[in-house]
């Protein structure tokens, strides 16, 4: 991991409750640019509360996160302007459904950055030709096929330029026939250099497409390191206990 | 016995006919300017503010709790002392402003769930490209939730023109004071009858008309 030296999220001692339950017990964990992070774990670990924090969209119950060197505040109004920053891609692809395919993709860099609608309407029709959905612009979501949504919501947050894209099990939701696509979709993403954190249940994509893997297990990074590391000779018992079951 | 159904309508409809052009003016009245007031109590009970929101919730539960005619009467006769300056003003808006309140009441309820009905990770997908509170409520909750609030308000509507009858208590020129002053002219059931197909005709057309745009809505889903 020596190729990447520059900090662009870091957590200091992240801790969130629900209510009475601790579902995160103090995350310090630093991702670097050009980085592809993996994180596995049980459900209910905390991996993608993890990862929900990491943009606010949980508002940490302690610590820090730390993002291009600010620290975010669920209160402050910056807080919209370094989220233009971090994309991010959900389970349930949460697409627009009153948005046309183009339209979904346009209308937050129209709003917020107050690109001239011309020039969003053309990036995004480059963006959906390299998902191979520019045939679909004019369509509205309910005609989609879950892969088709969710490369819809990839496309649509790559539109802000983000520096780092998020991914909370973006293909849980999916038909198995539908899955591959949108992981080809997440690999050109990665191999292009775009700083990736990623939450899943697809070891082998894991495994190949990772430089680091958290294994995040009862509220804290239970093991890290490579995907060699991790899959093959894992340290902890928790992990190997974890990989026995599902592997 | 008296005069027949037909007669008396056919001697009387222009009183009828200015019952109800009074009846759909005071319903369109309520429902619309409730629906002003009643999208800020829905706002303030959708706040973060736990003041705001349970302000919200006593106003509604007050005015659905209780019956409107009760309303209608403290509007009547305790606005006028407890606000001087409405002194002037006729006794109709203090009606008016009952029925108003009403509505709005009942309107808050439908447009809150409106926008509770759109689902959380709408809001998250806004929220997490970047966009602001404001923009991600006008332009991506809202016109979801739109679909669910019109219809609703419809039907809020349909109940409101039969709520209106008790104005007529209050001298308001609608369809029940057409009742008043026919009894004037020694008629007591024949006018009873019209009044009562004329809301009928005007509550079924109604519904009838939402549930054609129930339909419209339903498609763009």
């Amino acid at each position: 991991m020596t190729e990447f030296n520059e900090v662009l999220i870091e957590t200091v001692n992240l801790k969130k409750n629900f209510g009475d339950l601790q579902v995160l017990k103090g995350i310090s964990e630093k991702i670097y640019k050009g980085e592809v992070v993996a994180v596995i774990g049980p459900s209910g670990g905390g991996k993608s509360t993890f990862l929900r924090c990491l943009n606010m969209l949980e508002e940490p119950t302690d610590g820090q996160v730390i993002f291009e060197g600010n620290v975010l505040d669920a209160k402050s109004t910056d807080l919209n302007l370094h989220r233009q920053k971090i994309g991010m891609v959900f389970q349930q692809f949460n697409v627009f459904p009153h948005l046309t395919v183009l339209d979904n993709i346009t209308i937050a860099p129209t709003l917020e950055k107050k690109v001239p609608k011309a020039d969003a309407e053309a990036e995004a029709m480059q963006l959906l030709e390299t998902v191979g959905m520019a045939d679909k612009a004019k369509e509205y979501p309910r005609k989609l096929s879950g892969g088709q949504k969710q490369r819809l919501a990839i496309v649509r947050a790559m539109a802000m330029h983000p520096d780092v894209m998020l991914f909370d099990e973006p293909t849980s939701a999916l038909d198995p026939e539908m899955v591959k696509g949108v992981l080809e979709v997440i690999q050109k993403l990665a191999e292009s250099g775009m700083t990736c954190v990623i939450v899943t249940h697809e070891m082998g994509f894991a495994k190949q497409v990772a430089d680091r893997v958290l294994f995040i297990d009862d509220g804290i990074v239970a093991e890290e390191g490579t995907p060699e590391q991790l899959f093959d000779h894992p340290q902890n018992p928790r992990t190997q206990e974890f990989l026995s079951q599902i592997l | 016995m008296g005069p027949g159904i037909l007669e008396v309508l056919f001697e009387y409809w222009p009183i009828f006919l200015k019952g109800l052009v009074g009846t759909l003016k005071y319903a369109f009245i309520a429902v619309s300017l409730g629906s002003i007031l009643g999208a800020l109590i829905a706002l303030l009970n959708l706040s973060k503010s736990k003041i705001l929101s349970a302000i919200a919730v006593v106003y509604v539960n007050v005015l659905r709790g209780t019956p409107l005619l009760v309303q209608m009467y403290i509007a009547y006769f305790f606005l006028p002392i407890a606000i001087p300056a409405l002194n002037s003003v006729s006794k109709e808006v203090y009606v008016l402003i009952a029925l108003i309140m009403n509505s709005s009441a009942y309107v808050s309820e439908i447009i809150r769930g409106g926008i509770n009905s759109v689902d959380k990770g709408q809001t998250e997908a806004a929220r997490s490209l970047g966009m602001t509170a404001k923009n991600t409520m006008t332009k991506i909750i809202l016109p979801q939730a739109i679909k669910n609030i019109l219809p609703a308000l419809a039907n809020e509507y349909i109940a409101m023109i039969k709520e209106t009858s008790l104005a007529g208590t209050f001298m308001l020129y609608e369809l029940m004071y057409t009742r008043t002053i026919l009894a004037n002219k020694y008629l007591s059931w024949q006018p009873m009858f019209i009044i009562a197909g004329i809301y009928l005709m005007c509550t079924l057309g109604l519904t009838y008309v939402v549930q054609k745009l129930e339909k419209r809505f339903s498609v763009s889903d």
